[in-house]
């Protein structure tokens, strides 16, 4: 069996014999689509009292995605467990031992914890799309609409894509407390603030949650971003692709 | 084999490890002795690639650990730090580690039960006793079969059936042909399982020689005499050509000499002589002696002698009894135990 191959049965086996992956996962899915389902349900019995402008750019889609606000921060407690529990424990010495070359070793755990998420996350999404739009009932949308396709696979990459930005940043921090009291906080209240309040909205809207949000979106109104959902995807890549390559570098430099 | 050279380690403006040079031989257990903060730790953790050298080199079989593609074949080894998730049961830990060298999962349930761990290969270790730690993280170090074996400070805090048994797996591992690496603060300890000795104090190379050739050059016997004449007695030996030294209860401690030829000196003098031994010097305090310069953060207590001597470390225990011989064949009493004790 070739080298890489090997490490990935090892983080797979890894990632699977641990409490914290199931319920991290299974978090992330159940608080998105329960609270979208929520909001739904809400939003299809006061319909009538929106405003005729709300009534028009009235986005069903991304308000099934209401939930994952809140579902992210467990994608994100993902992507930090499974990278910090490596130091907490000390796991990161065994693991280095056992697999000197660095590279292979983070880029095996980010492709086994990434096609985890991007499973997990699409199953999120369609769950939240699927039955945000059974509540919404008549106000609701069809995934054959316009944009709709784009906007739930857009959510569960997503969703992929936020719990690896955390595993990249845990790469560089190292620490649980570090990571959770940095990346926390800032996804549910600060990155918000930033991205919509008028003075820092011109910077603050390239966040990688604010950019990667207008994806999910299929109504222009309802984020009002300089650029269209794809590319807001694309930063969001970006993003990600540069947490994780400073991961690399500070694994690849730092003594273990 | 493991071999260093000039091997050197600056953390900040901390020298850890300062220019260590020396060997590591199968077939025998080489004990890596130094006080607390010595550098032992450091040094094995550039053994596996794990800290970056800032000088220097170290080579397994003649490799750097990076260009190993499965090193647990090669080198197992026993961190200070036991690196065991709490949450991942005995047999996944175990599986995870033997997955990434190509080990086949057979020798998972094999190296469980040559460490006695079968029973809980299912349970989470964040439960285990200290002791189930260890073995858990020797059965990591032996998944691959290796030539060579690394274990740092392997018996702290177990009880004296965990140390008995792992002094006996190293000398087995030994009688292999293995190569076997284990760091101690204790001496106690390496006289019981070493038969090779490095030293360091404080990153440096103190000594490399064998055990025995340590032993003999270490350890200093004198002879205690006490009598009710002292100032007669010493007259006497120092008109034989003898150098007593008042020791610390007004006995006489004569370095080099002989209690027969002692002996025979207080009766042709008349001499009433109370007592008349042969003390030998624990390797204990050949060990603070040599590292006395060393030691990183001295805890002073007067000695016996009034002169200052810096105290036994915290988890010194005695040796338990019936412990294994030492390892080399005719060299038997005195027992090295009882030796140190009386060293105390
Ligand atoms: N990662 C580190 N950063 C800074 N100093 C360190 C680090 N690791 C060890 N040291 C220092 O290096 C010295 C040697 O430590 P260590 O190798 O653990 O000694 P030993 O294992 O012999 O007790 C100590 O003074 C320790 O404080
Ligand atoms: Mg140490």
């Amino acid at each position: 069996m070739n080298h890489t191959t090997r490490v990935l049965k090892s983080e797979w086996t890894k990632v699977r014999s641990v409490h914290s992956t199931v319920w991290t996962l299974a978090t992330a899915l159940i608080v998105s689509v329960g609270l979208g389902a929520l909001i739904c349900a809400v939003t299809a019995s006061t319909f009538d009292d929106m405003s005729t402008g709300d009534r028009l750019t009235f986005d069903a889609t991304y308000t099934s995605f209401a939930g994952m606000g809140l579902g992210q921060l467990a994608m994100i407690a993902f992507g930090v467990l499974i990278v910090s529990a490596e130091y907490s424990t000390g796991m990161i010495r065994n693991s280095l031992a056992a697999v000197p070359q660095r590279g292979t070793f983070l880029w095996c755990k980010v492709l086994i914890a990434g096609v985890l998420v991007l499973v997990v996350g699409m199953l999120t999404s369609f769950c939240a799309f699927f039955l945000g739009q059974a509540l919404l009932g008549s106000h609701g949308v069809g995934i054959g609409d316009p944009g709709v396709l784009r906007a739930v696979v857009g959510g569960g990459l997503y969703m992929a894509l936020i719990a690896m930005f955390a595993v990249g940043i845990t790469f560089v921090l190292r620490s649980p407390l570090l990571a959770f009291a940095i990346l926390m906080p800032f996804f549910f209240l600060i990155s918000n603030i930033l991205g919509n309040v008028e003075a820092t909205k011109k910077v603050g809207q390239y966040l990688p949650d604010q950019a990667g949000t207008t994806v999910m979106a299929v109504v222009p109104e309802t984020l009002d971003r300089p650029y269209g959902p794809w590319e807001g995807l694309l930063i969001m890549v970006a993003w990600t692709a540069a947490a994780l390559v400073a991961g690399f570098i500070v694994l690849k430099k730092r003594d273990a | 084999m493991i071999e260093l050279e000039d091997l050197t380690k600056r953390y900040g403006d901390k020298l850890a490890v300062d220019g260590l040079s020396f060997t590591v031989r199968p077939g025998t257990v080489t004990g890596f002795l130094g006080p607390n903060g010595a550098g032992k730790s450091t040094t094995m953790r550039m053994v596996l690639g794990l800290d970056a050298p800032t000088r220097g080199d170290v080579r397994i079989e003649g490799k750097h650990y990076g260009e190993l593609r499965e090193p647990l074949n090669s080198i197992g080894a026993l961190l200070e730090a036991k690196g065991v998730h709490g949450g991942r049961r005995a047999y996944d830990h175990l599986l995870c580690l033997a997955q990434s060298n190509g080990i086949p999962e057979r020798r998972v349930g094999e190296v469980l039960e040559m460490v006695g761990l079968q029973e809980v290969a299912r349970k989470r270790p964040k439960g285990f006793s200290l002791g189930m730690g260890q073995r858990l993280g020797i059965a990591a170090a032996l998944l691959g079969d290796p030539r060579i074996l690394m274990f740092d400070e392997p018996v702290n805090g177990l009880d004296p059936e965990g140390i008995h048994w792992i002094r006996n797996l190293m000398q087995q591992l030994a009688r292999e042909g293995r190569t076997v690496f284990v760091s101690s603060h204790l001496m106690s300890e390496m006289a019981q399982t070493a038969e090779h000795l490095v030293v360091i104090g404080q990153g440096k190379l103190l000594a490399d020689t064998s055990m025995s050739q340590f032993i003999a050059e270490n350890s200093r016997t004198h002879v205690r005499v006490r009598t009710p004449e002292p100032e007669r007695m010493r007259d006497v030996l120092v008109e034989a050509g003898l150098r007593p030294v008042t020791g610390g209860d007004g006995a006489l401690e004569v370095d080099g000499g002989e209690a027969p030829r002692i002996g025979e000196l207080a009766a042709a003098n008349g001499v009433v002589l109370h007592e008349l031994s042969t003390q030998r010097a624990s390797l204990e305090e050949a060990f603070m002696r040599l590292t006395a310069q060393s030691v990183e953060y001295h805890a002073y207590a007067p000695g016996a002698d009034g002169t200052q001597l810096p105290q036994t470390p915290p988890g010194a225990a005695p040796p338990p009894g019936g412990a294994a011989p030492p390892p080399q064949p005719g060299q038997a009493p005195p027992a090295w135990g009882e030796d140190w004790k009386r060293g105390r």
